[in-house]
Parts: C-alpha cells; structure tokens; sequence
C-alpha cells in the first residue's frame, strides 16, 4: 500500500516561535495548571529564563508546519486511516517563550505487518534554535497507516 | 512545585507520585485539537470518525503524552528531563479514567550527569495500559 521510495524523504524546514498564549491553551488541555508554564515571574523564580515549553510542547512546535500534512500527501494516506504508533523525545536544550525554533522532518522507514493490513512510518524531526543553531531537541515518532483493503483482492 | 529527589536517595523500584485524571471529555479534546495544532477531525468530529469505523471519537495520542510529562515533572522539575517516550497501546476514549504512574527502573551516568530511568505509563479505569512509556531525568 504505501511504496518504500519515500524512506529518506526530507520535508522542508519551518520555523516556529513559541508562544505564551499557545502554551497557556496547551496547559489548559492537558490539565496542567503548574504556574511556571503561564506566569513568567514565577517561571523565573523557578530558574528558568523565561516560560518554559513543557515537555511535549514541542509536537505543537512540529505540527505549526506551513505545509500541514506534508507526510500524509507524499504516501497519499487519508487522515482518517491513521494512529499514532510510539513518539520519543530527547532533550538536549530548554525551550522557552519568545524562542525560534527550526524544524526538520525526515522518514527514516516504511514497513509493514500483518500482511499489509498495517503499514509503519518511522519519522525523525529534528528541532534547531533558530539564532544559534544549536540542536534542541530529536522527536522520533511512528505513525500507523491502517489499510482497510488488505486482503482483498 | 516539585522538590527534585535526590541522585542518591533514589532506588530502583521507588514509585513516583501517580495523577488520576479527570475523566476525558469531549471539551477537552477540542482543547487539544487547537492547543496541539493537530487538527485531525477523528478525535472531535464523531461524524468523522464514524466514517472510518470508530464508535466514537477518541483522545489524541499525544493528549495521554502530556499526562506523561506532567507525571515526570510533578517529580523532577522540567529542566532535568532529559527524555520522554511512549509507545500508544491501546486507544483512549472519552470518559476513561486514566491514572498515569511511574516507577525507577535503573540509575546510571550519562553525558557527565547523574540521571534515572523510569517506566511511565497511562492505565484506563479496566486496568488496561493505555501507554507504556519511558522517561529518563537527571538528579543530582
């Protein structure tokens, strides 16, 4: 179902800036009601030199691509068909209010199981602080592809 | 606020605080499709996802994720998180009950720093996990 040229695909990078307001809305979802996340004062009291993203902010980063559904358009997937398989963070720098941050996304695999019945898309985005280029963060995630016409023929 | 646990008061096997949430409500999934950016009408539009052949909509993923990171950072405060991942096991559906705990599964030196590993993870109100995670957090 999905074609396995597409592994190494590189999308175009992008850049975000975090923002106060999306994070408040983002904690007002997810329940969290910590003050460091929407009053600055208390997010510098608390040692950090602004309000910090918190920690899976940064899918909210990735998913503000001008290009939205980029990956669904090459593999010609229909976003009712997918879920999400695994997502992995890894931390290399704080992120904070006011920050640019670059975002890069590559597929790093295609495969599939149960005999094509599900289709596996393995892609890394890199995440860049835009003034100094430093890495600040590598999201790995794995999207789901179901394949509603495996088996038939 | 979290007081950061010390490197060498810390054991394998040592649960962390756990959060029992409120049930998921539909409302709150709305929040997440504009809070997140992802706008995938399955996890808001029942019309939706009826046509791909849910019974209803069901929570985003990355929703049960942040229950995650917020299990992690009610222990450690956030700029010593150093890694968070997560497999999604089953799907999360509006009115389940989640609870999200964690527990210490190793310690060891990575990069200079002292860090700790955990298991994290999200079970529903049927005791079935929902996600299994990881986390890993640097103490001093």
């Amino acid at each position: 179902m999905l074609d396995k040229k597409h592994i190494g695909h590189k999308f175009n990078a992008f850049t975000a800036t975090v923002e106060a307001g999306k994070i408040r809305l983002f904690c007002k979802a997810i329940g969290e009601d910590n003050p460091i996340y929407s009053d600055e004062k208390a997010a510098k009291a608390a040692g950090y030199r602004a309000i910090p993203a918190p920690p899976t902010f940064l899918t909210a980063l990735t998913n503000d691509d001008p290009d939205k559904g980029g990956l669904l358009r090459l593999l010609n997937v229909d976003i009712g068909l997918i879920l999400h398989g695994e997502q992995h963070y890894e931390y290399l720098a704080p992120v904070h209010v006011g920050d640019r941050v670059t975002c890069q996304s590559q597929v790093m695999d295609i495969y599939d199981k149960k005999g094509g019945a599900l289709w596996f898309v393995v892609s890394e985005a890199e995440l860049k602080d835009e003034a100094t280029g430093k890495l600040v963060a590598k999201a790995r995630g794995v999207t789901v592809v179901r394949n509603p016409n495996a088996g038939k023929s | 606020m979290a007081n950061a646990p010390k490197f060498a008061d810390v054991k394998v096997g040592d649960e962390i605080p756990k959060l029992v949430l409120p049930p998921i409500s539909r409302h709150q999934l709305a929040l997440y499709c504009g809070g997140s950016g992802d706008h995938n009408p399955i996890h808001v539009d029942i019309d939706f996802a009826k046509k791909f052949g849910f019974k209803d909509v069901f929570a985003h993923g990355m929703l049960s994720m942040a229950f995650l990171g917020r299990v992690v950072t009610g222990w450690v405060p956030q700029k010593q998180v150093r890694g968070l991942g997560t497999r999604f096991t089953s799907i999360t559906w509006v009115g389940d009950v989640i609870t999200v705990s964690g527990k210490v599964t190793g310690k060891r030196e990575a990069n200079g720093e002292k860090v700790v590993d955990l298991e994290v993870r999200c079970t529903n109100q049927n005791g079935q996990d929902t996600l299994q995670g990881h986390a890993t957090v640097a103490l001093v």
